[in-house]
């Protein structure tokens, strides 16, 4: 069935077709319409909604409810997304699968509330401390807003890990035709059966199985350092650097799972755009204008910011005379894109816009690409 | 037949001794807690899950307790505790925690469950200090009281959480000190079996034997006798006159009631969702 969504409602919809049946949230602009359809739909269909008395409790409850085991999320902006950055680092430790939505708005601090940016893509990253390792994901319309929302929930269940899901302001309010998919694929957490070590697998792309609260297991969970039985040890180096090895590991080693992206224009592009989220919409339409004008061109658009496959990048890119990556920050996903082109033979450059709810324009993109490559595109002229 | 202590039948054997000083109350809390299950005739912890903080307190029920236990971060635990209980109210949830993650860190988490009428027991052992990062001011820390950050004595009013929550919408407010130990295991057993809904705030009068009462130039055993001249019933206390009630701290069951819990409220809103809310 077709329906009208906002990216914020298709998150919703998105997550209770996924099996979501626990939300935890605190008020922000621009993403409390997640919050506001949870709180109306959830107790209909027997889930737990409840609105929290901040992000740091919102985030604790999810966890709590996760490791209850309940299919749990929040949803939050930029403020309340740097609040909730110690839990989504308890919840890397404990291994508790959960989804977080961060609507971007324009930063830091209180920012410009109601307005679109894509400058958390890095806090998502790296937001907490020690080394730890998530996913996110950006989707770039409503229809895909829905559909990563499910991918969150079985990827969050599948590895054991919290998963982030980045959206700015412009596709969580515009409103779309999203057509759910007829069949949707839940994934559901093993649960541990026999004697097992919760925090421990023999295979590191694999996470142990979640054991149930209540099941006379006599479950150690803890934020320290422990060892696969739960067993704090907070001395030694082996049980730390195999612990936070092992979560690396099973992020990293599934990267072939993880990365998701869309290709688009030509095979071997002059001019290549890597972009993410809304932005991509407007590179997509230059790459039209461009190919229309006799320009190779070509969108690599990433759906997973995190867990990167900068590789597989570099493979689909070819050979290009200029790479140009779009973002509503000052320039956050370039920093990785830098690392794969030799800047003795490629020219990189951002195209950066953000405030105001100004996007940036397909027309920009086309001019820039265009006066780089009558300039000579390559970085060695 | 060999003696067992009461506490062992609870503890994961594997993890003793302890790491608590030589002295510490944290013990004692432990064997209220113990005996209170064993009277209650709760012989294994299945059904229960332990929620604590970070701070010495919070060791007591991970790794110590022989139960599902979740150590959370500091001041966190309450938060926790309700997704548990709200995913899976079979649960029963006890979280155990010391001044500074409940009062000072977790206050806001503290006074919110409390509202909401939680279905939670929180115990929080009150040691005056937070202990474990070595003895600096606490929000219930006492005036005039030297720690490692007020050197020159303690000039800010400590609280008085007890009576913070006796004013909220919680069930259950009860205060002991570690010498009211029979009082104090069967306030336990009330807040599990009798007032067994919403929420339930037991406070424990535990100074920290290290940066309290070793600061204070006592032992444990002199400090225990000042103690028990210390504690004042409730019921006495409100009858000293108020320059007598400095130094005094009242202990009692500040408050017992059966009054419908989140869990109660939450099920006649999801009766009156699934009707349909204004046409919803």
């Amino acid at each position: 069935m077709r329906k009208l969504l906002s990216g914020n409602e298709a998150i919703a919809e998105g997550a209770l077709a996924a099996g979501c049946s626990f939300f935890a949230g605190y008020p922000i602009t621009p993403s409390s319409e997640i919050m506001h359809y949870m709180a109306r739909e959830l107790p209909k269909r027997g889930g737990v909604f409840i609105q929290a008395e901040d992000e740091l409790a919102a985030v604790n409850i999810v966890i709590g409810a996760s490791l209850a085991g309940a299919k749990a999320m929040t949803a939050t902006s930029g403020p309340g997304f740097s609040l909730m950055q110690e839990g989504i680092g308890y919840a890397v430790m404990v291994e508790a699968p959960i989804v977080v939505v961060d609507v971007m708005r324009v930063g830091p601090a209180t920012g410009q509330a109601t307005k679109p940016a894509q400058g958390d893509i890095m806090q998502a990253r790296w937001g907490r401390h020690g080394d730890q390792y998530i996913v996110s994901l950006a989707p770039s319309t409503p229809q895909e807003a829905f559909e990563l929302t499910i991918e969150a929930f079985n990827i969050a269940e599948e590895l054991r890990v919290p998963v982030i899901l980045l959206i700015d302001e412009f596709i969580a309010h515009g409103r779309e035709v999203v057509v759910p998919p007829k069949l949707v694929t839940k994934y559901r957490r093993t649960v541990m059966e026999g004697g097992e070590e919760p925090f421990n697998s023999m295979n590191p792309r694999i996470a142990p199985p979640l054991p149930e609260l209540g099941s006379g297991k006599y479950l150690l969970i803890t934020g320290s350092t422990h060892d696969g039985w739960g067993y704090r040890d907070v001395h030694n180096f082996e049980t730390h650097f195999n612990l936070v090895k092992r979560l690396r590991d099973k992020i990293m080693l599934n990267l072939d799972r993880l990365f998701m992206y869309e290709a688009y224009g030509n095979e071997d592009p002059d001019v290549l755009f890597i972009s993410y989220g809304s932005t991509a919409r407007s590179v997509k339409e230059a790459v039209n204008e461009l190919r229309s004008r006799g320009v190779k061109a070509k969108l690599i658009r990433l759906k997973t910011l995190w867990p990167i496959d900068l590789e597989l990048i570099k493979r689909l890119g070819g050979d290009p005379k200029v790479v140009i990556v779009p973002e509503q920050n000052l320039g956050q996903l370039i920093m990785d894109v830098e690392r794969i082109y030799n800047p003795f033979e490629y020219r990189v450059i951002g195209c950066n816009k953000v405030g105001g709810g100004i996007p940036i324009y397909s027309n920009e993109l086309v001019e820039e690409a265009l006066k780089v490559l009558g300039s000579g595109g390559k970085a060695s002229n | 037949m060999e003696a067992r202590h009461p506490t062992r039948d609870y503890v994961r054997e594997e993890v003793l001794p302890t790491t608590f000083c030589p002295g510490c109350y944290n013990g004692i809390v432990m064997n209220a807690m113990a005996l209170a299950f064993k009277e209650l005739g709760i012989y294994d912890l299945r059904s229960y899950v332990f929620v604590s903080g970070i701070g010495c307190a919070s060791w007591i029920p991970n790794p110590y307790l022989k139960a599902d236990s979740i150590h959370t971060l500091h001041g966190r635990a309450i938060p926790v505790a309700t997704g548990i209980k709200l995913a899976k109210p079979s649960l029963n949830v006890i979280v155990i925690a010391g001044d500074g993650d409940l009062a000072s860190i977790g206050g806001n988490h503290l006074i919110h469950a409390a509202r909401r009428n939680m279905d939670i027991l929180v115990i929080m052992v009150n040691n005056l200090v937070y202990a474990m990062t070595r003895g600096q001011q606490s929000p219930t820390t006492p005036q005039g009281f030297i720690t490692i950050t007020t050197p020159y004595g303690n000039f800010e009013k400590p609280f008085d959480i007890s009576r913070i929550i006796v004013e909220t919408n919680a069930n259950y407010v009860a205060r002991w000190c570690i010498v009211n130990f029979p009082q104090l295991k069967e306030s336990i057993k009330e807040a599990l079996a009798k007032y067994n809904r919403g929420f339930r705030f037991i406070e424990i009068w535990a100074p920290c034997i290290t940066y309290v009462v070793r600061y204070e130039g006592k032992t444990a055993g002199g400090a225990l006798k000042e103690m028990s001249k210390k504690c004042v019933p409730l019921s006495d206390y409100e009858k000293l006159p108020m320059e007598k009630r400095d130094g005094c701290i009242a202990v009692g069951v500040f408050k017992k009631e059966l009054k419908p819990s989140f869990i109660d409220l939450y099920k006649s809103y999801v009766e009156k969702a699934v009707g349909g809310v204004n046409g919803i």
